[in-house]
């Protein structure tokens, strides 16, 4: 979330413990501001609204000159894509939330596809004059928590990002913590002085505690604004909380938003499966991510594009395989599938050979399957397809199925 | 002789009384790693598979003399048991656990600050040193003892490496996964040191993927290092779609690094050989060894 689309990809990748095994945790921005407002994290007054009609109840009890009304999406670049509107009556506000309700978003971090608005926030306007940058996340190569801070905040951070020296860090020891003679120091750094300085001290030793407390794995305030009147507010929070950790936090997962994700992602989580949905006509179905990631450079390459990428977890058993390499017979733009698994560990290749007969038998593959197993029981595997009676084009190697299903996406003969 | 684990060490498992670590350490023994013991808060003065189980590492290390520790504790517990190993000076943990809180990791990586011990993982398939010793998950047959070192971030292409210089008779010297989380132990940079030092080891494949910054630092130490050893790389994810997470890292760093091309050409830059996919990585190691023996 956020206006700024590039430098709130690139932050959040850096601090997260960006897994494709799980669904991301994002939380929106209401819920992040919600989060965090116990801290004492001064926010301007807001409400959640589902229809236009409450859109409007909601600026009339907040109050103010002006509002701002914001989609409620799990991406950022909102502003830039007309998700977020500032309106300066309350009929503009209800005909704005009308605008975003129901409506599909395409920002720069969406896809093609955008993502439909069930949600919207309004807020009450405030005037500023300045707007900083704050942002807790995971720095990897130290493995500690950092701040970043910049006094280019807003829309500048994607140049400040780009310039050395533009963003300030703290490392923060695990141990010790933010010390308060830091935290003073890095308000004076930003170039602000009085209570505003007292603030943002105060803001980055709260944000830290917060972080802490959620196990976030970023919470990025942009922009952090100082008022024409001297206050701080959070503006807009994006917040991302390590899945990881959730054990830790029951109440947290309502947090998770499903109506917000592919439901066949939602659907193949079920399954011990992940899975990715691409704009090509190759499914995938691969074990390990680094092996997939690989497998799509490898098709790529050949000249094909990959349609559907189906991700198995050690853990899956014939079942789910079976219903994995269903939802990619199901998509009609699937003209050819892949799968390369390599066995080892607790998976092995047999259960996914017969994961693929108990497919064939259910639906019959309507489509060429090119079936490349490595490592554990490979051999087996390819002795249970033929005795099954099952169809593959059998491939000896990664580069040689990616050869051959590229082809026979295309028609060609092999 | 190969690096970290031979023949000789003496290794015990934490967490040996679940059902994956039972499978795997079971593995472990027939391959002839030398087992002696296990830790199980609780368990104390029983037996597992006809080895001793202890209520502590200290305890375990005090009656048997092991020199590494295998970690197969759950995603809750396994930062604790990472740092009471620390704690006992245990030389080598491994940490097969995957999922575990990253904020866990940062206080993994604190207390192994000045410590005696060097960390495998998490989010890791163990080590290997081919015939002598396999500490983790990873299918044991595709390997052969030889001359390779391999470092990876990503177990299944690790396989992948492993198998193609079985095929191609470059066999390896000692396999490390350096483990998919964003928070880890020992680093490429730690692993290249090792191999380059290691007289056995003749060539060093770095497995890397996108995100985070492992593979620029290992460039950076690359060029500095100026090794007569050759290193081959490959990097995951060159066409990964840049608006949805994939791989185990997401994608580009807040610092601009972190891309796949971006790695490629910091390695390249730094002399290593480029993998152009993961099904040349095994011919680039050959290609790379021929060159090193005919320059002048």
């Amino acid at each position: 979330m956020g206006y700024h689309a590039g430098y709130h990809a690139g932050v959040a990748a850096s601090g997260l413990a960006a897994k494709w095994e799980d669904l991301p945790m994002n939380l929106h921005e209401y819920q992040a501001k919600a989060l965090l407002k116990p801290y004492g994290v001064a926010l301007p007054a807001g409400r959640l609204a589902h229809t236009a009609e409450a859109a409007e109840e909601a600026a009339r009890e907040i109050g103010g000159e002006f509002w701002v009304v914001k989609a409620q999406i799990h991406a950022g670049a909102r502003g830039k894509a007309g998700g977020v509107r500032l309106v300066r009556t309350l009929e503009e506000v209800r005909a704005a939330a009308e605008g975003l309700l129901g409506s599909r978003l395409v920002t720069e971090q969406t896809g093609a596809a955008g993502k439909t608005v069930h949600q919207v926030y309004v807020e009450q306007g405030c005037e500023f004059d300045r707007e900083l940058y704050l942002a807790a996340l995971v720095d990897r190569s130290l493995g500690q928590v950092a701040l970043l801070a910049s006094q280019a905040g807003g829309e500048a951070i994607e140049e400040a990002a780009r310039t050395p020296g533009a963003l300030l860090k703290i490392v923060i020891d695990p141990v010790l913590g933010l010390g308060a003679a830091e935290a003073a120091r890095l308000a004076a750094d930003l170039g602000l002085d009085g209570t505003a300085a007292e603030a943002v001290a105060e803001l980055a030793a709260t944000l830290y505690k917060a972080f802490m407390d959620q196990d976030a794995s970023l919470i990025e305030i942009n922009p952090l604004v100082v008022t024409r009147d001297g206050q701080v507010l959070a503006l807009d929070v994006k917040m991302i909380l390590d899945d990881n950790a959730l054990f830790r936090h029951p109440d947290l997962e309502a947090l998770r938003d499903e109506a917000d994700v592919d439901p066949w992602e939602v659907e193949a989580q079920r399954h011990e499966l992940n899975y990715v949905r691409l704009d090509g006509d190759i499914g995938c179905m691969i074990n390990g991510a680094g092996l997939a990631l690989a497998t799509l450079d490898l098709i790529k390459d050949s000249g094909g594009e990959t349609a559907d990428f189906m991700d198995v977890r050690p853990v899956a058993t014939r079942d789910q395989v079976a219903t994995g390499i269903k939802m990619l017979l199901a998509n009609p733009k699937v003209k050819a599938i892949l799968i390369n698994v390599y066995g080892g560990g607790i998976l092995r290749c047999d259960t996914i050979a017969e994961g693929l007969a108990t497919a064939a038998k259910d639906v019959g593959l309507t489509v060429p399957v090119v079936f490349r197993a490595a490592g554990t029981n490979s051999e087996i595997a390819c002795k249970l397809l033929a005795d099954r009676g099952v169809r593959v084009i059998l491939a000896r190697d990664l580069g040689e199925a990616a050869q051959k299903v590229v082809a026979a996406a295309k028609g060609e003969a092999i | 002789m190969a690096i970290l684990v031979n023949a000789e060490t003496r290794v015990i498992c934490q967490g040996l009384t679940g059902a994956t670590a039972s499978y795997h350490c079971e593995q472990a023994i027939a391959y002839g790693t030398k087992l002696v013991g296990g830790v199980r808060p609780g368990k104390g003065g029983s037996q597992h598979l006809r080895l001793p189980i202890f209520d502590t590492v200290a305890e375990a290390v005090a009656a048997t003399g092991a020199e590494a520790s295998a970690v197969f504790v759950p995603p809750e517990h396994a930062a604790a048991a990472m740092i009471e190993a620390i704690e006992a000076e245990m030389p080598l943990v491994i940490c097969v656990t995957e999922r575990i809180p990253v904020l866990d990791m940062v206080r993994v990586k604190h207390a192994l600050k000045g410590s005696k011990t060097r960390l495998i993982g998490p989010n890791s398939q163990g080590i290997i040193t081919p015939g002598h010793c396999k500490i983790g998950i990873m299918p044991a047959h595709l390997h052969e003892a030889g001359r390779i070192g391999i470092a990876s971030r990503s177990a299944t292409l690790t396989y992948e490496a492993v198998e193609q210089t079985t095929t191609l008779n470059l066999g390896q010297s000692t396999s490390i996964g350096i483990g998919g989380d964003p928070v880890y132990g020992m680093s490429f940079i730690d692993c290249l040191k090792l191999f380059f030092d290691d007289p056995e080891t003749a060539g060093v494949i770095l497995v890397g993927e996108i995100g985070g910054t492992a593979e620029e630092e290992a460039a950076e130490f690359l060029k500095a290092a100026k090794s007569e050893k050759p290193v081959v790389a490959f990097v995951a994810g060159r066409h990964a779609p840049t608006e949805r997470r994939m791989g185990h890292a997401g994608t580009v760093d807040v610092f601009g690094k972190g891309s796949a091309q971006q790695k490629i050409d910091a390695l390249r830059d730094a002399g290593a050989l480029i993998a152009a996919s993961a099904a040349d990585i095994g011919a680039t190691m050959r290609q790379a060894l021929r060159q090193a023996l005919t320059r002048p």
